[in-house]
């Protein structure tokens, strides 16, 4: 069976595991995004907190994925929730750093300006801390974002379904075309997403 | 008014105190210096008008209201700051940056949008180039000018500056300097200001407190202190050349001998040198020097009206050298 075959007989499979992937990788964002930001945006007030914090997310992330997720087996079983879980965990690390770093480098001098003009904490935090830091809350979200979806091929391991699912049927059966589309969907999926962010990124910091 | 009564800042886990008693005035659209060293309280003194720094003991009232009763936003939106590094908020346009303390104070959008237009002319940059420009399209110059704008935006009837124009080259800063005590002949506000330059302190303002230690050694106008320095510290801050920094204070229009409209016809016949009315006493000195005559005429507008002599400032010098 030629490769062209292959593809055009098991499309509608191929189509519902990248949808599938695309599923389980937004859900974790969109969840990871939220809870990073706000840890993020926390951890500002208090040095001790950022400290332990980024300590351990980043050890979160030396965490082999596929050691992350065999770990959440026996907590949470196996299926679309652990994957989700493992992903969130996996992805905070470049969102909150980013979000924290991109706050805690904003000149002095223009909080203190800000302070000294009498716009409140909040105002300060919505109107001049968050806008400033955003360039660099977008960067950590594309370079999360874009580890998700790799790693998100590991999630049908713990059987989440999504790309992975073909991967390793495809290395279990040695059916190299299987390996080879749902990788090469994977790079596709990740390099997309990786342009998209960054143009929106672009567009943003105008 | 701004009066300090009694107030002492200690920071936690330092020996002495940032700022030792103070106690003085500062009246009501008058520009108070306070000058001093690195680390001598002035930036401290300031910073606890707005609250920005809470004093250990004491009170510091405005207009007879401790600012221990005022609630710190409403305060601190009635009392302009501009900082040396003018932290004009770099995502927003210089419009944006002007209309911040009206917007929090809810001014309507067309009151607002007036406002930045004067302010922008006041502070002589033309709305129409620079209401739109965002911060990093500016010279410092401009800059600070839009940060005095900014202060300014809701007519606040005190300012804080902190080393407003340190971070400028000596042209641009002697200039602003001028265009900013121009302003102020208008405005006519309350204001603080924080320099560690004495001849900053002296050209700007009517009074001078010099700080040393959390302490004001001297406060009193710039001619007193340059005739009268307090103590040997204010005279090091000094740096001597008293008497030609005193002739800086004096201008031109003020020690003239007055000359009726004939004598004025007959000077300008001359041909000789002239200053206007506004020039000060050094540089009437100058011009003698240049030309090698020992006096010089005084017009306003296109009419002579006075002459000074080379005798007349060194009198004038001497007399204040003398009280030393």
């Amino acid at each position: 069976m030629s490769f062209l075959e292959f593809l055009m007989s098991r499309w509608p499979t191929i189509l519902s595991l990248t949808l599938e992937h695309l599923l389980i990788v937004f859900i974790a964002m969109v969840i990871s995004i939220a809870l990073g930001v706000s840890v993020g945006i926390l951890i500002t007030k208090n040095k001790v907190a950022a400290q332990i914090v980024l300590n351990f997310t980043n050890i979160l992330m030396t965490i082999p994925s596929l050691a992350l997720f065999s770990l959440l087996i026996p907590v949470l079983g196996i299926g679309k929730i652990p994957a989700i879980v493992g992903l969130v965990a996996y992805t905070q690390l470049p969102i909150v750093r980013n979000v924290y770093t991109g706050m805690m480098t904003i000149n002095p001098s223009i909080l203190e300006a800000a302070r000294g003009m009498g716009l409140t904490e909040k105002k300060i935090l919505r109107t001049i801390k968050i806008p400033l830091a955003f360039p660099a809350m977008m960067s950590g979200i594309r370079t999360a974002t874009v580890m998700g979806i790799g790693i998100g091929a590991i999630a049908g391991y713990i059987g989440a379904g999504g790309l992975g699912v073909y991967i390793f049927q495809g290395i279990s059966r040695s059916n190299d075309q299987m390996v080879i589309v749902g990788a090469v969907i994977i790079s596709l999926i990740s390099i997309l997403t990786d342009r998209f962010l960054g143009g929106l990124q672009r567009k943003l910091n105008r | 008014m701004i009066r300090f009564e009694n107030v002492v800042k200690r920071y936690p886990g330092e020996g002495a105190d940032a700022v030792h008693n103070l106690n003085f005035e500062i009246a009501s659209g008058t520009i108070c210096m306070l000058v001093g060293p690195s680390g001598c309280g002035k930036t401290t003194t300031m910073k606890m008008i707005n609250k920005l720094i809470r004093p250990t003991s004491g009170a510091i009232l405005i207009d007879g209201r401790n600012i221990d009763t005022v609630d710190t936003i409403e305060l601190r939106l009635s009392i302009g700051y501009i900082i040396q590094d003018i932290g004009l908020f770099p995502h927003m346009s210089v419009g944006e940056n002007i209309a911040t303390v009206p917007g929090e104070l809810g001014w309507k959008k067309e009151r607002i949008n007036a406002r930045i237009e004067e302010l922008l002319e006041l502070v002589d940059l033309n709305p129409k180039v620079y209401r739109n420009k965002k911060p990093n399209e500016l010279s410092g110059g401009q800059k600070q000018r839009v940060g005095v704008a900014r202060a300014l935006a809701a007519d606040p009837p005190i300012m804080l500056m902190d080393e407003p124009f340190g971070a400028l080259d000596p042209i641009t800063r002697a200039k602003m300097q001028d265009e900013f005590l121009h302003i102020q002949e208008k405005i006519r506000k309350t204001i603080v200001f924080v320099t560690h330059d004495i001849e900053e302190a002296i050209k700007m303002g009517d009074n001078i407190a010099v700080l040393k230690a959390g302490q004001i050694v001297q406060l009193s106008s710039p001619m007193e202190i340059l005739s009268n320095p307090a103590d040997p510290f204010v005279s090091e801050l000094i740096g001597g050349r008293n008497s030609l920094k005193m002739l800086n204070l004096m201008l031109c229009g003020q020690i003239m001998k007055s000359l009726s409209p004939s004598e004025g016809e007959k000077a300008r016949a001359t041909g000789h040198g002239l200053l206007g009315l506004k020039a000060t006493a050094q540089d009437a000195l100058s011009e003698m020097l240049r030309t090698g005559q020992r006096f010089i005429y005084v017009e306003d507008g296109d009419r002579i009206v006075g002459v000074l002599e080379f005798e007349d400032l060194l009198e004038r010098a001497s007399r204040h050298g003398l009280s030393q």
